[in-house]
């Protein structure tokens, strides 16, 4: 029997407000005038009606709530109730929380389930097409159900309604376990197989394997030699281990000349001779190996750090998209070495612009919308939000940035930075690991469901119709940070187990044979594998993307103590199987073996293929310079654009100072500006800090993705050290998130980016410790009146740096700071504005796209000194304020830290070092390199002796007014004032609040 | 005065997650704190006995599903009603920060309760609070600015009730409109908490709870005020201290 517990809340609910203000955004026909939240907990039990008393009482508190049973009351007068629940299959954390606290006061041991929903009582001047609008900003059809209810005069006059007694349970069919894949095929259906998949009992393909002809054709030629055909788990299986997501192939592969392909070239090329120059100053421990990159932190312990795109299904579900990100990254952190702790998030979204309200749709018949740009933004958000919240995390560093051309695809950044002693108790090193022969293979954590099947094929694929929903997952923090504490602060240390690694795509198909490489090879009693619900297929347990799960090795004598941990702190852990000598990866389902393919083949046996570029180049126009705009206008709107302006909108819901390690914040100053670099403290004993940066520009791709490259690596150096970092401990990762991977051209754009990565970071001597590719943001779909219509991304580069720094106390903060402090300018200004945040808005006033060519180059050999000089003078403490000079060029740069500091400034740009000629050159120009700083002018003479071998001007004096003056030394070209440019700095984020 | 150093048990898991950093602040402040996980406790409650102060930190327990420190207080009630009323008849303290300040409610030792921040949003930022109440907890604070970081922390409470623990002097701390909010220029009750309540009192002020976050004001460099006023003040520690220093000193007068 089901039964239906209501809870709602007695006093004022704050959430009323908030429905009741974005409701009345949708464009309704008529007023709203009543709403009303409800919690409904659907259990699908016999209870007595006093247990369900029992169970009520349990869900509400006294003081403010109240709860009943089967009917729903009315309180008020309403004219509608929209219920929005999962859909079968989608994690319900809510429900399993509920189910826990029934059960632990109950005492039932009998398997039953809790489906929660969440209830909308909506009074008003409104009709069913309004309260279809409503219901559907609610939820997203992927993974939720709506239902609409109109109330009747009969229920207002009962006070009461009863809904339907539905619950969401998964019923699967039972299939044949296993089937045998024919490949004597022709390549056309071997073509087909690799694109759509295996064909199932019904007929229909299962979903993308992204395995080409030369693929299928390398594993036709490997099971021909063993005289069988594949079952559909080992082919399902070598597709997640080949997919691009895992094996990198565009990285791996020869390009053009370079034969040992870009990753081994220039990736790991760069790093291995920076480690060398760098001799017995080398802070690289473990970089490209494990989950993680590892750098030292101090004689005690190390850091590392890890960025993840997850584009493809926060495209489809936002909220699920980004919350897997960054608790999938979480656990990439606890699998680096033997499990670090994570201490740190970084985010970095790439969305549509929020007003465009164009409809894509996936499919011709128009029936798969595409979510907005919007929607999208306020998904992702959101999943970040819960994701670092909930696991005690704080999130630190973040961007966001817009381009129509993420209309298709967004990119969602989600990293984490982790801590580890550098030994463990017993003594042992604790980046090494290894499974041993005889070790069980254990599963802890999360069960698997047939939710996240494909993840890994799909990624590696253009987005269209046949993208399969059931990529996406729902993270349950909660699941982790009990399993993290569990393995991170106590199985670790009581060395219960040899080797761990993280469940992510590919889920324990890859995990497992990942971790068998270290020992020879593993085999699995599948049917061991703890499940969401019965009657799943072989193969989806073997590949499903089910969140929350790490795969460990843990020796048999210690497995019981490994067990009765996990029970005591609520994680469940279960044998699946056993690692072995044997090099084959082996699995069993009820006795029978269903896969069994050598570890060599496995991993190796994907075919090499040359792959070749064919470079175009790009030019633009210049822009026509028109003298309608005034440089003191130009400002203005500079600052309110998305890509300059504040953010605190997303900065200030995300907690930063979880863990009490919080120096230099998200936020900064009197006025809350957004800062480059984030400092925190991992270990409280310890003055020494981490810094954090990140750094990208994708505009710059559309000249020149060398320079693109260059000036992302430069900036996100650069603001590391206007923080206090040391170029002589800073490590870089990369992130490429490209598209149309098989066009020669974007190929050509990837090989020059990757080049300058190499490049500059020989340059700086700073190691890349870790990095991703998502090679395939494309998105093929059709607007509004069905024509075609393919969208893809800028090629993008994320960079991002991780420094550590002696002592947090000597941190600076980017902002002017007293009345007064001199202003100088490092570096040079030079005629570099091609695709500069003021042409691009000379084009879009100007409705073209002429943003130049003068695209900013890096000579980091004059840079460096800059930093090199920088440093020392923060190190002895003569610097007040520094922040780098980026996106919006100088006269940006000076606005933000005069908002940040709530003061004013008075400048003359006409001494300025450097080439650029005109004052609005001058002023917007985006040279790299440069650095605005204010220091106190009792510390003049010493600062300008720290700086006298690079090229600086002082430019001005901060002031106490609140006047922004800039002057060419004649002119004032600039007059304005600091609370009109904070106001525009802020009007973005103040109207996504 | 005691010769041995006081006693801390600091509540973890399912979810919480300051343990750690308050156990740093208790023992900065003098004491000897343990982090007990509430499974371990419910496996022998005897031990509490030998503790003077229980701590329920920050964090996310259980998600905050069904209601934030709901499913956490349903667990510590079902299995430790009688070792928690035994540990409040001793002359001990209790503390709740954040998350501990929802899950203390729910156990109903607390008056009132917690709900939905005004926004509807979880915010982290930084209040000025006027210490108001009659408790230990509070000896010599006056007015402190700490940070906040909750999506819950709307506190509601009748007017009678509330009538009363004014006179009783149950209101710990209320929000104001002090150095950071002149700052950072920021309203001061951050969340539409009653009465701008942002912490109670009961037992005699023995049992505190609060959504502020102390420890993450124990050290100097983690204010919003620090970088302004650097090289102002040589001393590394922050307000937040004094909170967990009163807490030791109760048991050495």
């Amino acid at each position: 029997m089901i039964s239906r517990i209501y809870t709602g809340v007695k006093v004022k609910d704050s959430r009323e407000n908030v429905y009741m203000k974005s409701w009345a955004s949708l464009g309704l026909s008529g007023k709203l005038k009543n709403i009303s939240v409800v919690d409904c907990y659907a259990l699908d039990f016999n209870f007595s009606k006093t247990e369900l008393q029992q169970i009520g009482s349990l869900l509400v508190n006294e003081v403010m709530e109240e709860f009943s049973i089967d009917k729903l009351l009315l309180k008020n007068n309403f004219d509608f109730i929209v219920e929005i629940g999962y859909l079968p299959g989608v994690t319900d954390n809510v429900g399993h929380t509920t189910k826990e606290t029934i059960s632990d006061l109950l005492h039932i041991e009998k398997d039953f389930n809790v489906y929660t929903s969440k209830i909308y009582l909506i009074g008003g001047k409104v009709n069913l097409g309004d309260i279809q609008k409503i219901s559907s900003s609610l939820y997203n059809p992927l993974i939720e159900r709506g239902s609409i209810t109109k109330i009747s005069k009969e229920n207002i006059q009962n006070k009461s309604i009863s809904l339907p007694l539905y619950i969401p349970k998964v019923e699967l069919k039972k299939e044949e376990p296993v089937l045998k894949v024919n490949l004597n095929i022709s390549d056309e259906e071997l073509i087909k197989i690799g694109k759509e998949g295996v064909l199932g009992n019904d007929n229909i393909p299962r979903g993308p394997l992204a395995l080409t002809l030369p693929y299928m054709k390398a594993i036709k030629e490997y099971f021909g030699k063993l005289k069988r055909n594949p079952t559909d788990i080992e082919l399902e299986s070598l597709a997640q281990t080949w997919s691009e997501h895992c094996k990198h192939t565009i990285f791996a592969n020869p390009i053009d000349d370079i034969v040992d392909g870009l990753y081994k070239t220039y990736i790991k090329g760069a790093t291995n001779l920076i480690r060398k120059q760098k001799g017995k100053d080398d802070f690289c421990v473990s970089v490209f190996s494990d989950n993680s990159g590892g750098i030292i932190f101090d004689n005690q312990f190390l850091i590392t750090h890890k960025v993840e795109t997850h584009n493809s299904p926060s495209a489809l579900d936002p909220y699920g998209g980004a919350i897997t990100g960054i608790v999938g990254v979480n656990r990439d952190t606890m699998g680096f070495g033997l499990g670090a702790k994570p201490i740190a998030n970084v985010y970095g979204f790439c969305f549509g612009y929020p007003d465009d309200t164009r409809a894509l749709f996936r499919d011709k018949k128009l029936t798969q919308k595409m979510l907005s740009p919007a929607r999208i933004a306020k998904g992702v958000i959101k999943g970040i939000n819960v994701g670092g919240n909930c696991s005690g995390i704080p999130t630190l560093n973040g961007f966001v940035k817009y381009d129509d051309r993420y209309r298709g695809k967004p990119l969602v950044f989600a990293g984490t930075v982790g801590l580890i002693p550098r030994r463990l108790p017993s003594g042992i090193l604790s980046h090494e690991k290894e499974a041993k022969a005889g070790d069980y293979v254990v599963v802890t954590g999360g069960r698997v469901g047939a939710d996240g099947i494909h993840g890994a094929t799909f990624s590696s694929t253009t987005m269209d119709a046949s993208s399969p929903a059931t990529a996406v997952q729902i993270g349950d923090p909660i699941t982790q940070k009990k399993m993290s504490d569990a393995i991170v602060k106590e199985a670790r240390d009581m060395g219960l187990y040899n080797s761990i690694t993280d469940n992510g795509a590919g889920g324990i198909s890859c995990s497992v044979a990942e971790m068998a490489k270290e020992c020879g090879g593993a085999i699995v009693d599948l049917e061991k594998v703890p499940l969401k619900y019965p009657n799943m297929e072989p193969w989806q347990i073997w590949i499903s993307e089910s969140q929350e799960r790490m795969t460990l090795s843990v020796p048999k004598n210690k497995w019981k103590a490994f067990q009765e941990l996990m029970e005591s702190r609520g994680v469940e852990a279960t044998i699946i199987g056993e690692f072995t000598k044997n090099p084959k990866c082996i699995v069993n389902y009820k006795g029978k073996a269903i896969m069994d393919i050598s570890m060599d083949f496995l991993h190796n046996g994907l075919p090499k293929h040359q792959i070749t570029t064919e470079k175009i180049e790009n030019t633009y126009s210049e822009p026509k310079i028109s003298k309608k705009y005034s440089s003191n206008f130009i400002l203005e709107e500079l600052l309110k654009e998305e890509n300059i302006s504040g953010f605190s909108f997303i900065s200030q819901q995300y907690d930063h100072e979880v863990q009490a390690g919080s120096v230099l914040k998200p936020l900064s100053g009197r006025g809350l500006i957004n800062t480059d670099a984030q400092v925190f403290r991992p270990v409280l004993t310890s003055d020494k800090g981490v810094v954090l940066t990140s750094a990208l520009y994708p505009s710059y791709g559309d000249i020149s993705t060398y320079h693109m490259a260059s000036c992302a690596l430069d900036t996100a150096v650069r603001n590391a050290i206007c923080a206090g970092g040391s170029l002589k401990h800073l490590a870089i990762l990369d992130n490429f998130c490209w598209c149309s991977s098989n066009d020669k051209n974007r190929l050509a754009q990837l090989v020059d980016a990757v080049r300058a990565c190499y490049d500059y970071s020989i340059g700086y001597g700073t190691p890349l410790i870790s990095g991703k590719d998502s090679m395939w943001n494309d998105f093929k779909g059709y607007d509004e009146k069905g024509n075609p219509i393919a969208i893809s991304v800028p090629p993008t580069l994320l960079i991002s740096a991780i420094g550590v720094m002696k002592d947090i106390y000597k941190t600076i903060s980017p902002e002017f700071k007293n009345n007064r402090d001199l202003i100088y300018v490092l570096g040079e200004t030079n005629e570099e504005l091609g695709a500069s945040e003021y042409y691009k808005l000379l084009a879009k006033k100007g409705n073209n796209n002429d943003i130049g060519n003068n695209v900013p180059k890096v000579d980091f050999k004059k840079n460096k000194k800059i930093y090199e000089a920088l440093e020392s003078a923060i190190g002895k403490e003569l610097v007040t304020s520094a922040i780098s000079v980026t996106s919006g060029g100088l006269a940006i740069a000076l606005a933000k830290a005069c908002v940040g500091g709530m003061v004013g400034c008075n400048v003359s740009i006409k001494n300025i070092r450097g080439d650029a000629s005109t004052s609005n050159s001058k002023l917007f120009s985006e040279s790299q390199g440069r650095i605005v700083v204010s220091v106190s002018p009792k510390n003049k003479s010493a600062f300008e002796k720290m700086v006298k071998n690079i090229p600086y001007t002082q430019i001005g004096k901060v002031t106490k007014d609140s006047k922004f003056t800039i002057t060419d030394g004649k002119n004032k070209i600039i007059n304005t004032d600091i609370k009109k440019l904070s106001t525009n700095y802020h009007s973005f984020s103040n109207k996504m609040k | 005065m005691k010769n041995t150093k006081v006693k801390i048990i600091i509540m973890s898991g399912y979810g919480l997650n300051c343990e750690e950093e308050t156990k740093f602040a208790f023992e900065w402040a003098g004491g000897n704190a343990d982090i007990v996980h509430i499974n371990d406790l419910i496996k022998n409650p005897p031990i509490l006995q030998n503790y003077d102060i229980l701590a329920f930190p920050g964090g996310f327990s259980y998600g905050d599903d069904t209601g934030s420190g709901k499913a956490y207080a349903n667990k510590f009630k079902n299995h430790l009603s009688k070792e928690l009323q035994e540990f409040l008849n001793r002359n001990t303290l209790v503390i709740g920060i954040c998350n501990g300040f929802q899950i203390i409610t729910n156990l109903g030792i607390l008056p009132g309760a917690l709900t939905f921040n005004k926004s509807a949003q979880y915010i982290d930022r930084w209040v000025d609070l006027k210490a108001m109440g009659k408790s230990p907890w509070l000896d010599g604070i006056k007015d402190i600015s700490l940070p906040i970081a909750h999506g819950e922390g709307h506190y509601v409470i009748d007017e009678k009730e509330y009538k009363n623990m004014v006179k009783n002097k149950q209101i710990a701390f209320t929000y104001t409109k002090g150095e950071i909010c002149e700052f950072q220029n920021l309203e001061k009750n951050p969340n539409g908490s009653v009465e701008d309540i942002a912490g109670v009192l009961a037992y005699n002020g023995r049992v505190l709870g609060l959504m502020p976050h102390p420890e993450r004001a124990m050290f100097i460099h983690q204010s919003p005020l620090w970088q302004k006023n650097k090289g102002k003040k040589s001393n590394k520690e922050g307000a937040g201290l004094q909170i967990f220093k009163n807490a030791i000193n109760y048991f050495k007068k």
